[in-house]
């Protein structure tokens, strides 16, 4: 087990690698630059800021200084928010995109996990076609339409909860980017667990279990569910990535101070090293949720073993 | 079992049907039959019959669009349609049930010791620790070695013959009054299915549990069942004491179901014929495990230095269980996995062969699976999938001419060549067997493969089916390498037999020899467990 997860850190390394040479490089080839701003600085002046940010140097030259200092953790000061390094940005940042992150997740899971089984032991009945009818319009509105829809109805006709900001981060703030955040997801989770629970109550093991007389409740919950969680799990990896590492669209709709709204800025304003770091943390936590979630698969699936 | 007991199943015109987009369908269109104390009663059908739905709509288990009507009284309460509350009394304490796949009838996620023990906890209420030393009981019971340490396995870590007894042990736990067998060994090796048999038996006789058993194999019947209901298309076509409907059956359906076993035998090839494929020493050796970082790979060896000589003409037929490497060296023969060993078709050493090299070959070595359903692509029309060799192997062939030879192959394996724009799920399992065949025989090969072509297939099926292979090797002195674990089969076509366990050729001679005359004891008891009478 153990040799096991250091096998997938060790892996970790060359994926991390070419993500940030692609990025590196994509982000160069984008037009205009960090100190191309609307009133052009002074060719002497644009020369010195050039100089002391290691801009001046080769391209390739550049590369390998970046690669060196990241490597050691150092990933820079922000070319636009002057007095931080990128590192200190982001662990500004990260705490509200985590908090944000994870009540999303959690609203997204137990409310797709619950309706998707609802809709599956009502297989083709009003409940299922209803729950999916809406899981599917989930789906497909995405977050920066859902987001300006629901501060319209709850924020601005009913005045039921403030309209955006981190304010003092109490739960009548959160309420509104959280179900922006969770819902799409929420909709992709029901979907899945309903596909996943179907197939379960339809295999063989689920016939044996009715068979032997067993209730109905551990039919479904001992029996189906677990099995029908595999599917689900697999998402889950690449879902909480995204979730907790924060939504560009959602943080800046809501005015939320986290790595999403940081990417977003970092990139309109060419902020290389900010979107670098960025990258790289997503980039990390996609890695490993992934792997944690075939930790998990283990632990729910004895037929798969890691060693 | 000649006492007269009492009875534990009454069912009276019982009825199944199905909803379908088609209409309704009747699976079962009233069937009566009870069965008593310790007695087996057997329920034989070939696939369609409804032998199953019967028994799946008296315990309450449909699937969502079944519906099922007319009476079974279990010690006089009525079962069909009962509420789930009454089922639920029943299922799983007085009737209980094993089922065909051992594998998939029990849950992959939870250890067999506490699968086992559900029943009991949730029908007697018993304490996890009481129900945790019943199931070592039972699991000594049904004959599991180490039960101590087998209680805390997984259903994948044991055998198909170990994963049915730990059903039958979930059966017996409650000391049913009712056991029924859905198929019980026909997932299994026949020596493993003969000693499930010997354990129900067995296990009848100590606790005097009537067992229905529902099956499409007259030789199981005719070893365990005291009497038989004779099923076709939802009707009862006949039900009597065993040696009854064995020796004088009444119905013509009874009758050619009793003929169905395969018989006859292949007239040998003229002697002196040439060698047409030969293989020696081949060796194949799978990885497994390994991969990126983890070291070294493992191989496992899956056939182990085996050595074939096919004749023009002649039929070897390759008999092994599951496991035994006989499909893999039926495929290394034809090279289409990786394998050490010298082989040559012809007069042409192929061993050293790449893909390129073997392709003008392919044509003059043909393989039919044994899965007519998963074997011909649901997307092709029939007489695309059958000219779909011509098109690499005779590109100059113009469309008229390929449709005459569809034709021409349609007709030779007996299936109507009107049939030829239809889709392969249009037809039932020995029709599609015929256009898998068809569709090695428009190429006009010289060697066929055949992996288990027979054993999807209905006994009736599987006869006409046998018979039309032998019919096509004499018109056009075709060789076979026939790969089957069925020895009644192997029988009625081959003239030398191969007998091959765990990669290696236990014994091999000719057909008559090995039948008659075994002197392996492993082909011993193959042969013994097979029941071939």
């Amino acid at each position: 087990m153990i040799q096991f997860v250091l096998r997938r850190l060790l892996s970790a390394v060359p994926t991390i690698f070419v993500v940030v040479t692609i990025s590196f490089f994509m982000m160069r080839f984008a037009p205009g630059g960090p100190f191309n701003l609307e009133r052009p600085l002074a060719p002497q002046t644009m020369a010195n800021v050039m100089k002391t940010y290691g801009l001046d140097q080769p391209l390739w030259k550049q590369y390998f200084t970046y690669l060196s200092n990241a490597a050691m953790g150092d990933f820079g000061p922000s070319f636009v928010y002057k007095d931080n390094t990128v590192a200190e940005l982001i662990g500004k940042a990260l705490p509200y995109s985590i908090e944000l992150g994870l009540w999303a997740l959690l609203v997204a899971v137990v409310g797709g996990v619950l309706l998707g089984t609802i809709a599956a032991l009502r297989q083709n009945g009003w409940i299922d076609y209803t729950l999916m009818v809406i899981a599917t319009i989930g789906v497909t509105v995405p977050n920066f339409v859902m987001g300006p829809v629901l501060t319209l109805i709850f924020a601005i006709m009913l005045s039921w909860l403030p309209a955006g900001s981190w304010g003092d981060g109490s739960f009548r703030f959160l309420v509104l980017p959280v179900l922006s955040l969770g819902l799409p997801q929420l909709a992709v989770f029901a979907r899945l667990t309903r596909g996943s629970m179907i197939e379960a109550l339809h295999t063989d093991h689920i016939r044996t279990a009715r068979a032997y007389g067993l209730p109905p409740r551990v039919v479904v919950i001992t029996h189906a569910m677990r099995g029908a969680m595999l599917p689900v799990l697999t998402y889950l990896g690449p879902c909480a990535a995204a979730l907790l590492t924060g939504s560009a669209v959602v943080e800046t709709i809501f005015a939320i101070p986290g790595v999403g709204r940081y990417f977003v800025l970092g990139s309109l304003n060419r902020d290389y090293t900010l979107v670098m770091g960025t990258v790289i943390l997503i980039a990390v936590f996609v890695i490993l949720f992934n792997l944690i979630v075939d930790i998990l698969y283990g632990l729910l699936d004895p037929r798969v073993r890691h060693d | 079992m000649t006492e007269k007991m009492e009875t534990v199943l009454d069912v009276k015109d019982l009825k199944v049907e199905f909803d379908t987009p088609d209409g309704t369908v009747q699976a079962v269109k009233g069937v009566s039959f009870s069965v008593s104390r310790g007695e087996t009663l057997a329920i034989v059908g070939e696939s369609g019959s409804g032998k199953s739905q019967t028994m799946m709509g008296i315990m309450g288990l449909l699937a969502a669009n079944g519906r099922v009507s007319g009476s079974a009284r279990y010690a006089g309460e009525e079962l069909v349609n009962a509420p789930l509350r009454v089922l639920n009394g029943v299922r799983g304490s007085k009737i209980t049930m094993i089922f065909q796949e051992p594998m998939t009838s029990l849950d992959p996620l939870y250890r067999i010791g506490r699968q086992i023990s559900e029943p009991l906890i949730h029908h007697k209420g018993m304490s996890k620790g009481d129900a945790r030393a019943r199931v070592l009981e039972l699991l000594k019971l049904v004959g599991i070695p180490e039960p101590e340490r087998r209680i805390d396995s997984y259903p994948h870590e044991l055998s198909g013959g170990q994963r049915q007894r730990v059903m039958i042990a979930m059966a017996l736990a409650n000391d049913p009054d009712l056991l029924i067998a859905d198929e019980p060994t026909t997932a299994l090796d026949v020596t493993i299915q003969a000693q499930i048999l010997r354990l129900l038996a067995d296990l009848q006789k100590k606790f005097g549990m009537a067992i229905i058993l529902i099956t499409h194999d007259l030789g199981v019947v005719k070893h365990v069942a005291d009497r038989v209901v004779v099923m076709r298309r939802g009707e009862i076509v006949e039900q009597g004491p065993r040696d009854d409907i064995f020796e004088r059956p009444q119905a013509d359906y009874t009758k050619m179901l009793l003929a169905a076993e395969p018989s006859g035998h292949k007239p040998p090839p003229p002697p002196g014929s040439p060698v047409i494929l030969e293989g020696r020493n081949v060796t194949v050796d799978f990885a497994i495990g390994g991969g990126f970082l983890a070291g070294g790979t493992r191989t496992f060896r899956a056939v182990d230095d085996v050595s074939i000589r096919l004749e023009q003409g002649q039929t070897i037929g390759i008999v092994g269980e599951s496991g035994s490497g006989k499909s893999t060296l039926g495929r290394a023969l034809l090279k289409l996995l990786p394998s050490a060993g010298y082989v040559r078709f012809g007069q042409t050493e192929i061993s050293k062969f790449d893909r390129a090299a073997m392709r003008p070959y392919r044509r003059e070595m043909q393989l039919v699976f044994q899965d007519p359903y998963g074997s011909l692509s649901p997307r092709q029309t029939v007489g695309e999938i059958i000219t779909e060799g011509l098109f690499v192997h005779e590109p100059q062939l113009s469309k008229a001419e390929r449709d005459a030879r569809a034709v021409a192959a349609l007709k030779e394996v007996g299936l109507d060549p009107a049939t030829r724009n239809r889709y392969p799920h249009e037809f039932s399992g020995g029709q599609r067997q015929r256009i898998a065949i068809a569709r090695s025989m428009i190429l006009k090969p010289k060697v066929v493969v055949l992996d288990e072509p027979t054993s999807a297939l209905d006994r009736s099926v599987q006869r006409q089916v046998i018979e039309l292979l032998r019919d096509l090797q004499e018109k056009h002195g075709l060789s076979y390498v026939f790969i089957s674990h069925d020895l009644s089969v192997i029988r009625a076509i081959s003239d030398h037999v191969i007998v091959m366990k765990d990669g290696k050729i236990v014994e091999q001679g000719d057909t008559e020899m090995i039948f008659d005359a075994p002197r392996a004891d492993y082909t011993k008891t193959l042969i013994a467990a097979a029941f071939t009478h």
